[in-house]
């Protein structure tokens, strides 16, 4: 009996194909899922703040208040409302009605004369939604400090010195976030259909007694494990084609890199992911409780740990670490250098070493616990 | 009759937690996550690698240089000697960002002439490199406005219910809603497709029960699922993470056990479609992943297109994770959470009812 027979071997990828093909829930994994999640993570995860709703209590009527009523009014980040006591903007700060507020007392332009020292304005933001607030805070200085140096040119004062700092950014220059964000995405999405589908199969076949079919037949442990990985891996490539169309063509996201490159390291990518899922699968022998491993140990650190949204520099050490063996980590990152930078040589190969090893790993370990026996 | 009932969420129990991989599958994902997620999910900026190229020298430039090496979100600093490092180090993500200082910028500087710097973010991570380079944009101003000059009257700024902004005080409130999500949507939409792939669920129709009990029988166990895993991220939030909790407790599980029921009836719904456990996990997944997306907990509502926002106002978890952050930050009572509660009662109220029919004609 040789190990691998392509006889047999076609035949069982065959049946996995027309199960697959068969099952309307794959084709919404493979196909629709991808692109509603493209589209969620493009447009809903919004990072570049705008429509603020920003609070102004104005006591100040003279006209260095006004003049400041109307910058504020005038930025394109805050939606301006108007409100007229303390308690006003506290009650809708509570409710979530405004994220942020300034109060501006009545001895406003005396203290502003007065300079140094002296506490202008009081900004008030809703301190539990910390990204918004923490823009507030930065945003309120910028807008004063412009306001600042007018309203001083005018009066005749002398303007301080100014540092200009100019702000380049390279690869994306008008920072849309959408543009780093869709081909991280990607990684999830990938992760997905390699882990969550592959998570289901083995466990199936146990839970349905055909495993039990399947080993009376002479089939062989190699054959058995290809004839899993192979169909999953077609199906993982075209959602991928999938989903670069979609990202390059209807959401305008550039892509600057090599396609040999993005073959090579997608490969890679869905050999690791297929392969975590397998093993799950493998080991647990039960789909309910696969799928629930393979989200928790496919999917959310994809989105948590892969860097795509939520920065790996700032994480704590151990957890570091711990993205050293996530896929999605080294697939997100290849994603973004591909799309914004192009083929950085380098960075790339360093990614696809990484996921090499994490493929093997995985795949090495399944084909360990794949056993030819009933127990 | 209830006696049935009783024995019937008895009998889904012990399905969920009868088995040792059944209850681990329960309990570790959340321990993992509770440990993990407040510490990973945070937009905060830190430790990041700054690439200065000083072509200046002088003793202007190289205090601004000092200022900024002592700046908590740039941990490394590395000195480059021409524009090519900079390149390098922000291709290859050795730098999130670099600051290039012109010759001149210490005599302009003298001059009282406005000196201009340069700052080179990363743009494949945009966010993260903004925030970074805002940082450093505070610093040099500070520094230019110390060079004489007329000093700048301040700001007063206050960080109402947060005042550190600590990330993990958004994150965990917000987990609570997140992970009971998931646990409660795979035990009440998988139970039943569970028992329809093995043939069991024929056996429950010609039992006594009727379609109400059933379903009944069936969403129960996954608001007590709900619960139990909520309460547990709520002490862990208290106790270990230490986020005061200011609101009030009847408000959380009154609001916990709505949600429950909005999610039940949605994972009954979805299982009532399914044929499979496999499609009844996808549907699952399908339904969770935007509803966490579109819940306000990443980025705000507001910021995302109109027809999303629609969407994100008919979803529960945009109505629970206010309510969450309120008891937890904003000492909500049920006057405050109002505003946010009877949508999630309304929704509750549909789901379950559509649910029910959906669940009726199926057995029909």
């Amino acid at each position: 009996m040789s190990p691998l027979s392509w006889r047999r071997l076609s035949a069982l990828c065959r049946k996995e194909s027309f199960q697959i093909v068969r099952d309307p829930s794959s084709i919404l994994v493979a196909f629709i899922l991808p692109v509603m999640l493209l589209f969620i993570f493009g447009y809903a995860i919004n990072l570049d703040t705008s429509n603020v709703r920003f609070g102004v209590l104005m006591d100040d009527a003279g006209p260095a208040g006004q003049r400041l009523l109307q910058a504020f009014k005038g930025t394109s980040a805050f939606e301006v409302r108007q409100c007229w006591s303390r308690e006003e903007v506290l009650g809708a700060l509570a409710k979530g009605e405004l994220r942020g507020a300034v109060l501006v007392a009545s001895d406003f332009s005396t203290k502003w004369l007065q300079g140094e020292g002296a506490a202008a304005l009081q900004v008030l933001t809703d301190g539990s939604e910390p990204n918004t607030a923490n823009f507030i805070g930065s945003y309120v200085q910028g807008v004063y400090e412009k306001w600042d140096q007018e309203a001083a040119y005018d009066q005749g004062l002398t303007p301080a010195p100014v540092v200009d700092v100019r702000i380049r950014s390279w690869f994306n220059p008008s920072t849309v976030s959408r543009n780093f964000l869709v081909p991280g995405s990607i990684s999830v999405v990938m992760t997905i259909i390699g882990a969550l589908l592959t998570s289901l199969v083995v466990a199936r076949e146990w839970e349905r007694g055909t495993m039990e079919a399947l080993l009376a037949t002479p089939v062989t442990k190699a054959e058995l494990l290809l004839s899993k990985v192979i169909p999953y891996y077609v199906l993982g490539m075209f959602a991928m084609v999938l989903c670069l169309v979609v990202a390059v063509f209807v959401m305008g996201v550039p892509f600057r890199g090599s396609f040999l490159a993005l073959f090579g390291i997608s490969s890679l990518f869905l050999g690791s992911s297929l392969g975590l899922g397998l093993f799950l699968s493998t080991v647990l022998r039960n789909q309910f409780n696969a799928a629930q491993a393979a989200l928790t140990a496919g999917f959310l650190p994809a989105l948590m740990l892969s860097g795509f949204v939520f920065e790996i520099a700032s994480m704590p050490k151990v957890l570091q670490w711990l993205t050293l063996v996530i896929p999605a980590r080294y697939f997100a990152n290849s994603l973004q250098t591909l799309f914004q930078a192009g083929t950085i040589r380098g960075l790339l190969i360093h990614n696809a070493l990484f996921l090499a090893l994490l493929a093997l790993f995985w795949l090495g370990l399944t084909a360990w616990k794949t056993k030819r026996t009933l127990d | 009759m209830l006696t049935r009932l009783v024995c019937l969420i008895k009998k889904e129990l012990q399905a969920i937690l009868g088995n040792r991989q059944g209850r681990i599958l329960l309990i570790m994902p959340i321990i993992l996550q509770t440990a993990l997620f407040p510490f990973a999910a945070t937009l905060e900026v830190k430790n990041s690698t700054l690439i200065i190229y000083n072509e200046d020298g002088g003793a202007a430039s190289v205090e601004l240089v000092q200022r900024l090496s002592q700046t908590a979100a740039f941990t490394k600093i590395i000195m480059a000697h021409g524009e090519k490092e900079i390149r390098e180090a922000i291709d290859s993500q050795n730098a999130l960002l670099a600051l290039q200082i012109p010759p001149d910028f210490s005599r302009r500087l003298l001059n009282r002439q406005t000196a201009p710097v340069q700052i080179v973010i990363d743009g494949r991570r945009s966010n993260s490199a903004q925030i970074a380079s805002g940082y450093a944009s505070q610093v040099v101003n500070a520094f230019a406005l110390e060079q004489g000059g007329r000093p700048l009257a301040s700001i007063s700024l206050r960080n109402l219910y947060n005042p550190n902004l600590d990330f993990k005080w958004h994150v965990l409130p917000s987990l609570v809603a997140i992970i009971t999500t998931i646990g409660c949507l795979i035990v009440t939409a998988l139970s039943v497709a569970r028992e329809r792939e093995e043939g069991t669920f024929d056996q429950l129709l010609v039992s006594p029960l009727t379609p109400v009990y059933i379903m009944v029988g069936k969403a129960v166990p996954g608001v007590l699922v709900a619960v139990a895993q909520g309460s547990f991220i709520v002490l862990v939030a208290r106790f270990i993470y230490r986020v005061p909790f200011t609101g009030s407790t009847l408000l959380l599980f009154t609001g916990m056990i709505c949600y429950g029921l909005a999610l039940a009836g949605i994972g009954l719904f979805i299982s009532s479609l399914c044929e499979t456990q496999q499609q009844a996990f996808l549907g699952v997944f399908s339904f969770m992943v935007p509803a966490v997306m579109l819940s306000g907990y990443v980025a705000p509502i507001e910021n995302m297109p109109v027809a999303m926002q629609w969407v994100a106002h008919l979803n529960p978890l945009s109505y629970f994770i206010p309510i969450l952050k309120g008891v937890f930050l904003k000492g909500f009572g049920f006057g405050q959470a109002w505003s946010n509660l009877w949508p999630l009662l309304a929704i509750a109220a549909c789901t379950v009812r559509v649910a029910l029919s959906m669940f009726r004609r199926h057995i029909a």
